[in-house]
């Protein structure tokens, strides 16, 4: 499976026309910021595509172009070589179809919980009175009904994850994009995000693009796992389907066998390109 | 903030005390000295003629029209200063050849001591309230201005990206991101800025005017009466403290969604 002739072979067969989200061999290559003439190329040749309602996990060593992989499906980042295609159209600008849950915190610290969450209705036009009404309902569903009315700075990491979370799935996105939403958490509140993360996804199955550092977060989480190089130049080397039952505990099904035999695998792989990042890193 | 700095310290009722304290302790000495001869009355005052004379002032009640001219120069110098100064920092931060091209000239006209332009303005615009205005607009546009700028520049542009995502048009963008950040450095330097704007309408009544506050003051010091001058000063320095008061009030309602104050940028006097 992890040979590189299969994993072309996968990835032409995923294609097709219902594909919710397709990147055609996207390249992006960045000015260095110091010298003339130097460039630096982030991701080379990525070509990927996720199917309806799928869940799949992009993993890969620190400083492999994973956010920019993520930047240039949401159409935040034209690509140097390369196009997006989301459900069959190419992604010009903003991606109408996605919704962007960052890594670092998002919300806009003038408003509160509630008017956060309902921003995305506002700026599609609903009046703010029935945008707030109808935020309320998901502040409840990620647990924070109580806590409308509190600005970002006072709530705790957590509670903000759980606002940007509600406040991106608001507005109903087809295509749901997460660059390490849960990195800057503790351990347990991290598992129970990713379970409630689950559960709501589960509700209405939207395609889901996860990027994560973490392989263990990556296998309980999705239907499959693509493994990137180390930059620069990062490419996908490998595809690993991932097929343990739903609906998953996160925790409790990294004792199952089946998730050992997983982590095993695509460690094998992922780890030969964690030491290369790390031996890239000592050399500079 | 405040906590931290508490810490340690005596309460409340204490500290409000000691300040008090410090402000009898202030009055008795100049009393004595000016009792026992050590300084003259004639140049010096006394405590008691001073606080006479701002009594009697009140009571009559010929302070209160000059008074109110010096609130309207400050409010119109203040308002009138804002909105330019957010209008032009909006532009500059939008527009880089723009604020490339004018940077230069921007500084040199923030370096220049405003006073010197009173004069200026006096002649332009005569001896009412529009010179004393427009010296208050000249000092309160800068800081306004440098502080948009500053604020429409540092916008997280994770905030502005999340924003985008959420489907934010470009109006939506600047009511719901640019707008809210600005204004919270706006309001941050809201103390500088109403206090450099009674500096220019007090500077401007003082240089040339037939009322206000500094009008009062200017006349005073012309026939020697030191009395008067002290009592003048009194009057400004209530006059700023509870205006200074009102601000925070504003303050705290308006950015009641920030952690802590941010440091703003000085413009120059």
């Amino acid at each position: 499976m992890s040979d590189s002739a299969a994993v072309a072979a996968a990835l032409r067969t995923e294609g097709a026309d219902k594909a919710a989200l397709r990147l055609d061999g996207v390249t992006c290559t960045f000015p260095s910021p110091d010298g003339r003439g130097h460039s630096y190329t982030a991701v080379q040749g990525v070509t990927l595509s996720v199917a309806a309602g799928e869940f799949v996990s992009i993993v890969g060593p620190t400083g492999s172009g994973k956010s920019t992989i993520l930047n240039v499906a949401a159409g935040l980042l034209a690509p140097s070589a390369g196009r997006a295609l989301a459900f069959g159209q190419p992604v010009d600008g903003i991606n109408p179809h996605a919704g962007y849950m960052f890594q670092a915190d998002a919300l806009m610290p003038w408003k509160s919980a509630l008017e956060n969450v309902a921003a995305g209705l506002e700026f599609r036009g609903v009046p703010r009175r029935e945008a707030e009404e109808r935020a309320l309902p998901w502040l409840a569903r990620v647990g924070l009904d109580r806590f409308g009315d509190r600005y970002p700075h006072q709530l705790s990491g957590g509670m903000r994850k759980r606002v940007a979370l509600a406040q991106t799935l608001i507005v109903d996105p087809k295509i749901v994009l997460m660059d390490e939403p849960f990195s800057a958490l503790d351990i347990q509140t991290r598992q129970l995000m990713e379970n409630e993360l689950l559960e709501l996804w589960s509700a209405d199955r939207k395609s889901v693009v996860f990027i994560t550092h973490d392989l263990e977060e990556a296998i309980s989480m999705s239907d499959r796992v693509l493994v990137l190089s180390a930059g620069p130049g990062a490419r996908l080397i490998g595809e690993y389907r991932v097929d343990l039952e739903r609906p998953r505990d996160v925790a409790e099904i990294r004792m199952t066998p089946r998730f050992l035999d997983l982590h095993r695998e695509i460690w094998g792989q992922l780890r030969e390109e964690v030491l290369k990042g790390y031996a890239q890193t000592k050399l500079t | 903030m405040a906590l931290a700095r508490v810490k340690r310290l005596p309460s409340r009722p204490v500290i409000l005390l000691l300040q008090v304290a410090v402000l009898i302790g202030f009055f008795l000495l100049w009393h004595v000295l000016t009792a026992t001869k050590i300084l003259s009355p004639f140049f010096f005052g006394t405590p008691l003629a001073v606080l006479e004379r701002t009594w009697s002032d009140f009571a009559s009640g010929v302070i209160w029209y000059h008074l109110g001219i010096t609130l309207l120069e400050t409010a119109l110098a203040f308002a009138i200063g804002t909105i330019a100064g957010i209008a032009f920092g909006f532009w500059f931060a939008r527009a880089p050849l723009v604020s490339i091209v004018f940077d230069p000239y921007i500084k040199a006209v923030n370096a220049l001591p405003r006073v010197v332009l009173a004069p200026i303005f006096a002649l332009w615009l005569g001896l009412g309230i529009w010179s004393k205005v427009a010296l208050g607009v000249t000092l309160v546009f800068f800081i306004v201005f440098f502080n948009v700028y500053q604020g429409v520049k540092e916008v997280s542009p994770v905030v502005l990206a999340n924003a985008k995502m959420l489907g934010a048009s470009n109006r939506h963008l600047f009511r719901h991101v640019y707008l809210p950040s600005a204004l919270s450095w706006v309001f941050s330097s809201l103390h500088t800025a109403v206090g450099f704007a009674m500096v220019g309408a007090v500077v401007g009544e003082y240089l040339g005017s037939a009322a206000g506050l500094g009008y009062r003051i200017h006349q005073a010091e012309g026939v020697f009466d030191t009395v008067g001058v002290f009592s003048g000063m009194l009057v400004l320095t209530i006059f700023v403290v509870v205006i200074d008061a009102v601000v925070t009030v504003i303050e705290k309602r308006l950015l009641h969604w920030r952690p802590q104050e941010a440091q703003t940028t000085n413009a120059q006097g």
